[in-house]
């Protein structure tokens, strides 16, 4: 088993030669998504003319299907086929995630009763997507209505623990927050919010035989192809998954829905590929979306600023289909240090289509509560927001004593308070004003765990010393293409223009797939294990080959460098003797394990935010004009990819601050948003001046590259941070997010301003 | 989307004839409001009349001073003309405070003014909604009403007219020529109806009648102002907004129609004050719960509008 000290020593990444790490490389297929010849999954060419699949949503959030009439639709213009519950093929039932790595059945149809608006409830096939959306309109679903239960409005901390977890407790909260002499006790409301990927959910699926080829829009390649393989009942291995290029995923796409499904299905009917996609409206219920939260936090400090007692608890809604909880609390942990703790969640089942992941689960609603208090903690006891974090900064994991693996909190803090110039703060509300605009300035942490899941990868090298690297990992837009094509060429001393990636597929040596913050990371570090058995395999090669100037030896102290393996001064160029020893190239695979003592450190990402906002007084309007980020969070594999993740980041938190939610009507248990006229994501115009800064760092405990992620870093309390500028510069704090003009308006006129 | 038969007009009056000609026919401009409507089925038009081609992309000087827009000017080109830019700034201000750039390339004039409601639950096929289901009831009355209107609504429908460009229109007294068999002009002002019992009717164009220019009178003294209040900096749909010229006002996002302030107008004519004119046109407002905090920001929006639009008209 692997020892974290094994991760300790030099390698190629680290001793970076050719400086091809960290480097700002251009995104591998950025030119091929927008200039539109990047085939998305429902653009594939399948090898025969595809029929188009249309998926027919419930209109009502909870009942019984007592019938469907099909025949409609089985009549008109063009139509292969139609099904419905009560007449879909045999599926597997739909199980329950018990662990990340357990593949999810998705059938589709299963239950004659509805537990979601928009859960789809038919399905029509037709020669055109045309005629099949034609079609789809034509079906009428008999329903049994029951008044459905949709709203989430606890008053208290009420509720049902997840199942298998109970409350963390550290000393004795309710104590010491009794006793404390300075204390923050507020409740914030966080709204459902929806992915909004640009791409939606689609598949192009068709048959060979038993064996089955699907291109879908995924984050996870190998969990998804299982899922598929299960719930269709056919072995994984019949199943090609196939997944190239991804136009976001955010979450949405870590789980996979009926789309999937119903092409598999409908394809091997009819014995033609199949296309199915999911509308935009359809993407807002019949795909995950990130559930409400209620977040009670409390913060209790003696004057000098340290904290006493801390407790987040977060309540969160579940629908009756899946059992994602939204641990808002979680990240609040290994936080600050505070003797007494109390964190926890309670859970709500209703009427709801399915919670999931999006964009940092947990952080992303948390931190938007949580580093809210620290700024209302500071303002109480009149300290500088920043100072409290420092004071209340740990040494270990005030949780549970670990070390970390490393943490430079405080320096993400202190540099971001330079550049930003974060003395220029005005402490009291509302003192500084440009015009019609009063301006404000705030901050906050951003945390966000990191971790190291099981992957494998291969190398290829060919008689032109062109390395290929193959891995079923996904590139859902965030670089990964191109960081594993740095890291190959790290590791084998090779150009990048010498190194080409294969990812996507499920026949390519297993990794997990993007979520969580673990992508570059896990996969990564397979490829770098692929590469170091590559360099053994071919100096061992070498040794042995007596046309080789390094025949011989000695094998230690091997040098790769410009596509040249060398010792001492003896020297030959890999294409070479690869053409003599092995001209059909050769193929070295490679695997990455969590060490064994892992869980010995705390292991996370950390940063800090800046912002300033402005604040039309008459209107109430909040427009953001200055964020900066700054952050630590290993080795940079790629300091423009890097940046780009953590910018983005920081843009949804914006988003999250002051535009994004949804809400369900009660009384129909739909969305009211159903489209991106609606639901609104930041444009350009919301953000001002931007930057992510990336402090030096190399965190030895998290895996032999010393990275770790930065996908979901970013947006770890940046709407916080806004929130926190929106006090300052008007004085009106709104806990209900988004932090809309109409409840900043609310707030100045309850003011008198 | 249904299926449809669709031909393209070479003249304005063969569209309207053809117009004439089928019952269940719409024009499409631009089409960037239409199309969405037809893919979600809120409208199902048998036959699409293209009148994309129509040589009604003019802006004309009129005799009197005035301009004559074209029904296919795009609101991208109206906003960037140099006659529009001197004597309109309003209108400007309020082109390019609607949609995106891309939208603004390719809606046009006479499209933008016939633009429907973003109700929400006019969008939703599966809602109760008057104005998309005559006699289905009204789901925003009694639900998620944020965005509702508080002047001029009715049991029926409580939503808005969406455009800014005609908020401006409105207070530069713009006409509006249409053709059908005959042509005729209507006051902007006469263009688009409150919602009442009727909320499904939107305007007072017969069937078929197709809008072929704006024309716009020489600009009233004064400064000018749009002061548009959203969500979002860009791209959003208004939350309130306030047309100011000379001593005429409008607001958006508040009613069925652009809302011409007559009481308000008044007011300021006999030597009110901003708030005082505000004050009286705001008397008859209503609110359904979540759309109350519009009448707040028109009572602070308005009297700020009026002083820019003063202090511009005192620098001109
Ligand atoms: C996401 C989004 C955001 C938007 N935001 C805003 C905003 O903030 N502010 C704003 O003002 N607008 C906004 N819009 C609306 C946009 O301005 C309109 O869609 C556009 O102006 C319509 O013009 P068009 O030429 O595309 O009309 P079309 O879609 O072609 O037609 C619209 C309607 O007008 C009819 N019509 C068109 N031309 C004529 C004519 N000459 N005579 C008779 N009937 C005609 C058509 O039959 C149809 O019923 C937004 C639209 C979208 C999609
Ligand atoms: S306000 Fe009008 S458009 Fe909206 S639901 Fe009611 S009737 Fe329909």
């Amino acid at each position: 088993m692997t020892q974290v000290a094994d991760w300790a020593g030099s390698n190629p990444i680290k001793e970076n030669r050719s400086r091809l790490i960290g480097k700002a490389v251009d995104r591998y297929e950025g030119p091929l998504k927008v200039s539109g010849t990047a085939a998305y999954a429902h653009e594939v060419v399948p090898p025969s003319p595809p029929a188009y699949g249309v998926m027919v949503p419930s209109t009502i959030a909870r009942g019984r299907i007592l019938s469907v009439d099909l025949a409609a639709a089985r009549a008109a213009p063009g139509v292969a086929l139609a099904w419905s519950h009560f007449d879909v093929p045999e599926q597997a039932p739909r199980n329950v995630m018990l662990n990340f790595f357990q593949p999810l059945t998705t059938p589709a149809f299963e239950f004659d009763r509805v537990s979601y608006w928009g859960e789809q409830v038919a399905f029509v096939v037709a020669d055109t997507l045309e005629n099949a959306t034609a079609a789809a309109a034509l079906v009428k679903v008999d329903y049994e209505i029951e008044a459905p239960e949709v709203t989430f409005d606890p008053i208290g901390d009420e509720g049902e623990h997840p199942p298998g977890e109970s409350d963390v407790q550290v000393g004795d909260f309710a104590a010491a927050f009794a006793a404390a002499p300075v204390r923050v006790d507020a409740v914030w409301r966080t709204p459902p919010q929806n992915h909004c990927t640009m791409e939606p959910c689609a598949t192009t699926a068709w048959w060979e035989g038993d064996k089955l080829t699907v291109h879908a829009s995924v984050q996870l390649v190998r969990k998804t192809q299982h899922g598929l393989a299960e719930t269709l009942k056919i072995p994984p291995e019949n199943v090609h998954l196939l997944t190239r290029y991804i136009g976001g995923g955010f979450g949405a796409k870590a789980s996979w829905y009926e789309d999937l499904t119903l092409a598999a299905l409908a394809s091997r009917e009819i014995g033609r590929p199949v296309k199915v996609a999911f509308t935009r409206q359809q993407m807002m219920h019949g795909t995950i979306h990130r559930p409400a939260t209620r977040l009670h936090a409390r913060l209790g400090a003696t004057p000098d600023g340290k904290l006493t007692a801390m407790s987040l608890i977060t309540q969160t809604h579940l629908g009756r289909v899946g059992n994602f909880v939204e641990r808002g609390s979680n990240f609040s942990r290994p936080l600050y240090s505070a003797p007494n703790r109390l964190t926890g969640h309670r859970i709500f089942h209703l009427d709801l289509p399915v919670a999931g992941a999006m964009r940092a689960p947990g952080e992303g609603s948390g931190t938007l509560a949580f580093e809210c208090a620290m700024d209302e903690l500071a303002e109480k006891l009149g300290i500088d927001p920043l100072e409290l974090r420092v004071i209340n900064e740990p040494e270990v994991n005030p949780e549970d004593g670990r070390p970390f693996s490393s943490r430079q909190l405080t320096r993400c803090l202190r540099e971001g308070a330079e550049r930003f110039g974060w003395d220029k703060r005005v402490s009291v509300p509302g003192r500084v004003r440009d015009g019609r605009w009063t301006l404000g300035l705030g901050m906050a942490t951003a945390i966000r765990g990191s971790s190291l899941l099981p992957a494998k990868a291969s190398f290829t090298v060919d008689a032109e010393g062109v390395i290929t690297v193959k891995q079923g990992m996904t590139d859902i837009g965030t670089g990964t293409y191109t960081v594993l094509g740095q890291i190959a060429a790290e590791t084998m001393g090779v150009p990048l223009k010498s190194v080409r990636v294969e990812i996507g597929d499920s026949e390519l040596p297993p990794a997990p797939g993007s979520g969580g913050q673990f992508g570059a990371a896990t996969a990564g570090s397979a490829c770098f294990e692929a590469g170091m058995n590559l360099r053994k395999a071919i100096v061992e090669i070498a040794v042995a080959d007596p046309a080789s100037p390094l025949y011989g030896g000695p094998s230690e102290n091997v040098t790769f460098q410009d596509g040249i393996v060398a010792i001492s001064n003896r020297s030959e160029t890999i294409a070479e003797l690869i053409r003599r020893n092995r001209p059909d190239g050769l193929t070295v695979e490679g695997e990455i394990k969590p060490a064994e003592d892992s869980g010995k450190w705390s292991t996370q990402t950390y940063g800090a935010h800046f912002v300033e906002v402005g604040i039309d007084t008459v209107t109430g309007e909040v427009r953001v004009r200055r964020m900066l980020g700054v952050f630590a969070a290993g080795r940079i594999l790629n300091y423009k990819t890097a940046r780009s993740q953590l910018t983005g980041g920081m843009i949804w938190g914006v988003g999250s601050a002051l535009t994004e939610g949804n809400a369900f009507d009660p009384r129909y248990g739909s969305f009211i948003n159903q489209d991106m006229a609606a639901y609104l994501v930041p444009v350009q115009a919301d953000i001002g001046e931007l930057d992510a800064i990336m402090l030096d760092e190399e965190d030895e405990k998290a895996n032999p590259m010393g990275i770790k992620g930065v996908g979901e870093l970013g947006i770890s309390g940046a709407g916080a941070a806004v929130a926190n500028a929106i006090y300052n510069a008007c004085g009106v704090r709104v806990r209900d997010y988004p932090i809309t003009p109409d409840k900043v308006l609310a707030g100045l006129m309850a003011l008198g301003k | 989307m249904r299926p449809f038969s669709y031909e393209r007009a070479t003249d304005a009056a063969g569209a309207a004839k053809a117009a004439a000609e089928h019952p269940n026919a719409k024009f499409i401009a631009g089409g960037t409001n239409l199309l969405d409507l037809m893919k979600l089925e809120i409208e199902h038009p048998a036959h699409l009349i293209d009148i994309g081609r129509l040589p009604l992309a003019a802006i004309e000087d009129t005799a009197d001073g005035g301009l004559r827009i074209g029904a296919m000017v795009t609101n991208s080109r109206l906003a960037a003309d140099e006659r529009v830019r001197a004597r309109y700034p309003v209108l400007v201000q309020a082109i390019v405070a609607g949609g995106s750039g891309q939208l603004r390339n390719k809606a046009t004039t006479g499209g933008n003014l016939l633009q429907r409601t973003r109700c929400a639950y006019f969008y939703d096929t599966t809602k109760p909604c008057n104005k998309r289901l005559p006699g289905s009831g009204c789901s925003a009355l009694e639900g998620l009403n944020r965005n509702s209107a508080i002047l001029g609504a009715s049991q029926a429908c409580i939503a808005t007219h969406p455009s800014d460009m005609a908020v401006a229109l409105s207070i530069l007294d713009a006409q509006v020529e249409v053709v059908s068999d005959n042509s005729r002009t209507i006051p902007l002002e006469d263009l688009h109806r409150l919602p009442g019992d009727t909320p499904h009717i939107e305007t007072s164009l017969s069937a078929g009648e197709l809008i072929t220019a704006v024309v716009l009178p020489p600009p009233p003294s004064g400064g000018q102002v749009y002061r548009k209040v959203r969500d979002r900096a860009s791209y959003a749909a208004g939350l309130a907004s306030v047309a100011v010229a000379g001593g005429r006002m409008a607001f958006g996002a508040v009613a069925h129609k652009p809302w011409r302030a007559h009481l308000a107008e008044a007011v300021l004519a006999g030597g009110g004050s901003p708030s005082e004119a505000i004050a009286a046109e705001l008397a008859p407002a209503r609110s359904n719960g979540r759309n109350q905090f519009k009448i707040d920001l028109l009572h602070r929006l308005v009297p700020v509008a009026v002083e820019t639009a003063r202090s511009q008209g005192r620098g001109a």
